[in-house]
């Protein structure tokens, strides 16, 4: 299911800083009497690239989830940059903003063009003028390659396409942190080069980035850690070598078999 | 190295099918001939349409167009089916009931103005500045259909104009929700006492206005269009909130919403429409004559907008909830989420179940007969009664059903291209 990361990947600016972009503190969350997340406590500096994996149904999209409020958790504390997610409507649009996330299955707009999914955001949360909002998009689709499909509809484009699309839909809000809930496991293979480029040039120029995602050549070459959970908890998290090479737990070698295949 | 993905930038354009493949007589070999059961079956259907034109034509076919009573068509041998005449002599009263003749352009051009007026809400490649006329037409048509002093409707359109600046006065001081409720109260109470009262002075000091004609004296399709197109112009928007309010977090929304919706379904029409007529007037404050035929478009209204709710809240049930999630993760509130990625989703998959709700809202209309008033069917009953065309059936209810035939059908027309034009998708 993984395939090998071909692009050189130019480690030069991704760089760590000392400043704490998200902060989870005890969290708890639950589904009804399902106990979905149990007390979770991690904390994101700006810069890193954190990938999170472990089995299918162990909270991995939950987790991400709850740091845009997309989930709301039960207990503990969730700080996006400087501002706690209560439910006060002003912290939580503002932190959408400036959070930026990619999902499973795009979820582009489809009743507008790719131009106008890409500036609706812009122009009615920054309140940019609508010219400046379509240079804006028309940039960002440049730098995922697609200027060309601006004036189509998602419908008129391949997977692959509409995904880099995505991408560009949230870069254009100029997000400082961007999370990824498997963006590339409902594309062909082929298509996964792509998305993952685009996705690796994003973190050579500094991005924060969580990224659920089962790509452990894209893990090992981009991640600065990874994050194995399972049954609702964080189980371990190390560097991308330490983490493949020396598992600590029993959970993650099982898990790392099957997913490697040896 | 990098790899290029391959992807076609460009599509291939659409190329006709094969000869042979298309044209009629391949398509009735196929259909119509294709066994020998097939060609009988298809030939006796032949036989019996033709034969069933025939006979409606050699009915229909008459030279009665002239004729003034339903004795002068049975007394000339020249005619031996339909009598026309009936279409030609009652036309009057069929379009506009009992209003006066030489008011009668006053219907006339606000039909017409009407048609200019939903341009711009069915064509979006029209001017937008025209949207400006559809908001001043509701006023604009009442002024012209009931006549009256102009101020009473101009004071009902400052009525909202009050309500804006209550709140944007308000909202300042006492926050959102408190300015909100002032501003909606100050509003009816403005439109329930202030209205009359002002109106009266006003008319006093500056009359001008037109000659006013009541309600009784509407009918025939005049008074169909008023009712369907005000119902059907006030239940969308309604619907959409009913549906949106079905939905909501918040449990007093929700319980209103669904228990409107389904104590309003519950109930025949026929059954809000006596409510109208007789009881609605106990619960207004006494005094307050309430006209009679707005009473019914509200009834129609409250009726064709619990349907439309549910319409609605079907197309909303049909799209994936990835995309409320995109529109939260980008940071969109609520209304915006809703009015620029949900509501034109959702609104273009009912399409059909919307202009099929509006089409049977327009043909229930013809139920006002039973509570007395004059609509097409009411005024066959009357036409009827007369003595002049006592005993004539068929040539009224043609004519009346195609009249419907020909609003209905054109609204399916547009539901279809509508659809056409949205499809985002090849
Ligand atoms: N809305 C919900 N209501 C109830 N249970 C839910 C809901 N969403 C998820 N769950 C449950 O919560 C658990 C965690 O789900 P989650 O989607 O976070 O898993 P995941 O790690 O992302 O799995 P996958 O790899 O399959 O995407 C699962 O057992 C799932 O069944
Ligand atoms: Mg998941």
């Amino acid at each position: 299911m993984s395939q090998p990361v071909k692009k050189e990947v130019d480690r030069s600016a991704m760089q760590v800083s000392d400043e704490v972009a998200i902060e989870i503190r005890n969290m708890n969350k639950w589904y009804g009497d399902f106990h979905v997340l149990k007390d979770i406590n991690m904390t994101v500096n700006r810069g890193e690239r954190i990938v999170v994996c472990g089995p299918s149904g162990s909270g991995k999209s939950t987790l991400i989830r709850c740091i845009n409020r997309l989930e709301v958790h039960q207990k503990g504390d969730i700080i996006v940059d400087g501002t706690e997610l209560s439910s006060d409507l002003k912290n939580i649009d503002k932190i959408r903003s400036e959070v930026g996330m990619c999902f499973q299955h795009f979820n582009l707009f489809p009743h507008l063009t790719i131009l106008e999914n890409c500036t609706l955001a812009p122009i009615w949360v920054r309140k940019t003028p609508k010219k400046e909002a379509e240079e804006i998009a028309m940039h960002f689709l440049e730098k995922v390659k697609i200027p060309e499909q601006a004036l189509k509809y998602p419908g008129q484009l391949s997977g692959g396409q509409q995904q880099r699309v995505a991408i560009a839909r949230s870069l254009c809000m100029k997000p400082r942190i961007m999370l990824f809930d498997e963006p590339t496991s409902a594309l062909d293979p082929e298509m996964i080069a792509e998305v993952l480029d685009t996705m690796i040039e994003l973190a050579e120029e500094g991005m924060t980035m969580i990224c659920v995602t089962h790509e452990m050549g894209f893990a090992r070459k981009v991640a600065n850690r990874v994050i194995f959970m399972d049954a609702g908890q964080i189980v371990e998290q190390n560097e991308p070598e330490e983490f493949f090479n020396n598992p600590q737990s029993e959970r993650t070698q099982l898990f790392l078999s099957q997913i490697l295949g040896h | 190295m990098k790899m290029e993905p391959f992807v076609r930038t460009e599509m291939l354009s659409e190329q006709p099918a094969p000869l042979g493949e298309t044209g009629v007589l391949k398509w009735m070999r196929e259909n119509l001939f294709s066994s020998i059961l097939n060609s009988i079956i298809s030939i006796l259907a032949l036989v019996a349409i033709i034969l069933a034109f025939m006979v409606l034509m050699s009915w229909a076919m008459q030279p009665s167009w002239a004729s003034t009573s339903l004795s002068q068509c049975q007394d000339d041998p020249a005619i031996t089916g339909a009598c026309w005449g009936v279409i030609n002599n009652r036309f009057n009263q069929l379009m506009f009931g009992f209003y006066p003749r030489v008011e009668q352009w006053r219907p006339t051009l606000a039909f017409i103005l009407m048609l200019v007026a939903v341009a711009p809400v069915l064509f979006n490649n029209l001017p937008r500045k025209m949207m400006w006329f559809s908001v001043v037409y509701p006023f604009l048509a009442v002024i012209l259909l009931w006549g009256g002093t102009i101020w009473g409707p101009l004071l009902v359109l400052a009525g909202f104009a009050i309500g804006f600046i209550l709140f944007k006065v308000l909202f300042g001081i006492v926050g959102n929700l408190a300015a909100m409720l002032i501003a909606v109260f100050a509003t009816l109470l403005w439109w329930l006492y202030g209205v009359s009262m002002v109106a009266e002075v006003l008319s006093g000091i500056i009359p001008i206005g037109l000659e006013p004609i009541e309600s009784s004296k509407f009918g025939g399709f005049m008074l169909s269009i008023t009712i369907g197109v005000s119902g059907i112009a006030l239940s969308l928007p309604i619907g959409i909130m009913l549906a949106l309010g079905r939905q909501s977090d918040m449990f007093i929304i929700k319980t209103l919403s669904v228990g409107f919706i389904e104590l309003i379904r519950g109930v025949p029409l026929i059954t809000l429409l006596f409510v109208a007529s007789v009881l609605l007037n106990f619960f207004l404050p006494p005094g307050t004559d309430f006209d009679l035929i707005l009473r019914v478009i509200i009834m129609v209204t409250i009726f064709a907008s619990a349907y439309m709710a549910e319409v609605i809240r079907g197309g909303l049930a049909a799209l994936p909830s990835g995309q409320y999630e995109a529109a939260d993760a980008l940071g969109l509130d609520y209304w915006q989420s809703m009015r620029l990625i949900i509501m034109p989703q959702a609104l273009k998959i009912s399409i059909p179940g919307i202009v099929g709700n509006f089409i049977g809202l327009f043909k229930d209309t013809t139920l006002v007969s039973i509570i007395g008033l004059l609509d097409p069917v009411g005024l066959i009953v009357t036409i009827q009664g007369s003595s002049d065309w006592n005993g004539i059936v068929w040539e009224l209810f043609l004519f009346v059903a195609m009249m419907f035939w020909i609003f209905t059908f054109t609204m399916s027309r547009y539901s279809m291209y509508l659809e056409n034009k949205l499809k985002t998708t090849h």
